[in-house]
């Protein structure tokens, strides 16, 4: 059951009613906009849920079980007990940047969806810069990171602020070389046309020997540092920074903060996805359940990451970036674009 | 949260509010008893049967517990190990720290009385109930996970019973 359908059958439904071409443009980007946010919203409680149960399961405990059945309930009941906190302003704080932090974060994590094909025709802007677009937008993450730093007047929030601003710039890079090469031979920026390149499985990218596995292990590893999980979770390692840029947010800030990190998670995921694993594209099953299916088995690779991996020194993280990922990405570059432009490899 | 307090005071003029404003009581304090963040804070041998409590055999995760590190997004402060002089206004700092409805657990014997060995020491606070308020005491030196999970359970039922506007 193909959900694009009763998308474009409602678009037309719109469209015929008379009105300007504008107003018809608002709404149905307005609708679309609403729809990925409950979306979202979704699935980071239900990522947060689940990320409680792998790590107790991986530790032998059982992880919430009085909520509902196994603790399902959890994370809603979270929620609004944030809801209910005490709304703390530290006296020293610089109010404004203090206050817009969060709101940024919670917008940057949102606005890379614009883009992500969620299946066959079910994308709400179909740029031809799409990659482009994501990660420039997923980088205003770390501003919203400084800003809770700077903003919270506090020693530790400040240095687990510069730790991710530094951590993020140093595995962009890495990052973007693995996705070049993937763009490289897809020859488009467009997430759709991107998917679309691997219509068979022998297509897939991460399949693509032998520069493929190479660039998507590099953008894994990439990810897990870009979205501060835990072999890289210096900017929130307790016990040098207490909790890192978030040690001054109390209540409904805090959980915004929550929001945007699993967010960003199931974006790496999705972006992971579309770029290697062939994206919506599968069998007998519709399009948006390969997308999802493919999605969550790499936030349960991140989370497994998470749960078994101890946490590198800031000095071990930097030489990592850039004196081995980025040397790697590089040659990965040079022999994609060998293979691209010799045809013997071009199928 | 000064809006939610006022809430039920809003409810009572509408046909049902009354209805709505009891059910909303019992969803918010059933919410704040079943996700009790609790603080890192241990002083003493008591912290390790904290640690004990947390990890794989007893798991506080189990009621929605878990700890974090900073004060502002924590709720519950479980008090574990001797507070010496010096460490009393430390402990008063983190819990005005804490962001509003918060409350204190006071573990083992030290907390509840200065305990069994430092009774007669200069240096011992002689029960932190002089320094915060305390919510559930739990004797015992240490006490056994089975007991600070008792406790925990006591302070959920407690916050059970909370209406809106309760919170202190």
């Amino acid at each position: 059951m193909e959900i694009a359908g009763i998308f474009k059958y409602l678009y037309e439904k719109l469209a015929s009613t008379g009105l300007s071409q504008a107003w018809v443009d608002i709404i149905s980007y307005s609708v679309a906009a609403l729809i990925v946010f409950g979306f979202l919203a979704v699935v980071a409680l239900f990522l947060v849920w689940w990320e409680r149960k792998i790590s107790a399961h991986i530790q032998q405990r059982f992880g919430p079980m009085r909520t509902g059945w196994h603790g399902w309930l959890q994370t809603i009941v979270d929620m609004l007990k944030l809801i209910q906190k005490e709304d703390i302003t530290p006296a020293t704080a610089d109010r404004p940047v203090f206050y817009w932090a969060p709101i940024v974060a919670f917008v940057a994590a949102f606005m890379a969806y614009v883009t992500i094909p969620f299946g066959a025709g079910l994308i709400v802007s179909d740029l031809n810069i799409g990659i482009l677009y994501i990660i420039a937008i997923t980088t205003f993450t770390i501003i919203s990171l400084l800003m809770a730093g700077w903003g919270s007047n506090n020693k530790y929030a400040l240095l687990g602020g510069m730790r991710s601003a530094a951590q993020v710039v140093s595995y962009e890079v890495p990052m973007v070389l693995a996705i070049l090469s993937v763009v490289l031979f897809a020859g488009s920026l467009s997430m759709v046309q991107i998917v679309e390149s691997q219509a068979k499985i022998y297509q897939w990218y991460i399949f693509r020997l032998p520069f493929g596995p190479i660039a998507f292990i590099i953008y894994l590893i990439a990810g897990t540092a870009e979205s501060n999980r835990t072999p890289f979770d210096l900017p929130e390692a307790e016990q040098e920074l207490v909790a890192g840029f978030n040690v001054e947010y109390s209540g409904m800030k805090f959980a915004m903060f929550f929001f945007a990190e699993f967010v960003n998670m199931f974006t790496i995921a999705a972006i992971g996805t579309t770029l290697f694993l062939g994206g919506w594209q599968g069998p007998w099953l519709p399009s948006w359940v390969w997308f999802m299916l493919k999605t969550l088995a790499l936030v349960f690779v991140l989370m497994w990451f998470r749960w078994t991996f101890p946490r590198l020194r800031v000095d071990q993280l930097m030489e990592f970036s850039w004196k081995f990922l980025l040397p790697v990405s590089f040659a990965n570059l040079i022999i994609a674009g060998w293979m691209k432009y010799s045809k013997w490899f071009n199928w | 949260m000064g809006v939610i307090k006022k809430l039920p005071v809003y409810l009572e003029h509408f046909p049902g509010g009354g209805i709505v404003a009891t059910s909303l009581d019992y969803v918010l304090s059933q919410s704040q008893a079943s996700s009790i963040w609790y603080l890192l804070f241990g002083t003493a041998c008591c912290a390790i049967e904290l640690m004990a409590t947390g990890a794989s055999r007893y798991d506080f995760d189990r009621f929605g517990m878990i700890f974090r590190a900073s004060p502002r997004q924590a709720d519950l402060i479980i008090a574990a190990g001797t507070i010496t002089k010096k460490m009393a206004p430390r402990l008063r700092l983190l819990y005005d720290q804490m962001a509003q409805p918060r409350y204190v657990i006071a573990m083992g014997g030290c907390t509840v009385k200065g305990g069994p060995f430092y009774y007669d020491s200069y240096a011992v606070e002689k029960g932190i109930d002089h320094i915060v308020p305390v919510d559930v005491y739990i004797p015992g030196c240490p006490p056994r996970p089975e007991s600070l999970l008792e406790g925990c359970l006591t302070l959920q039922k407690k916050i059970k019973k909370q209406k809106i506007g309760d919170w202190s």
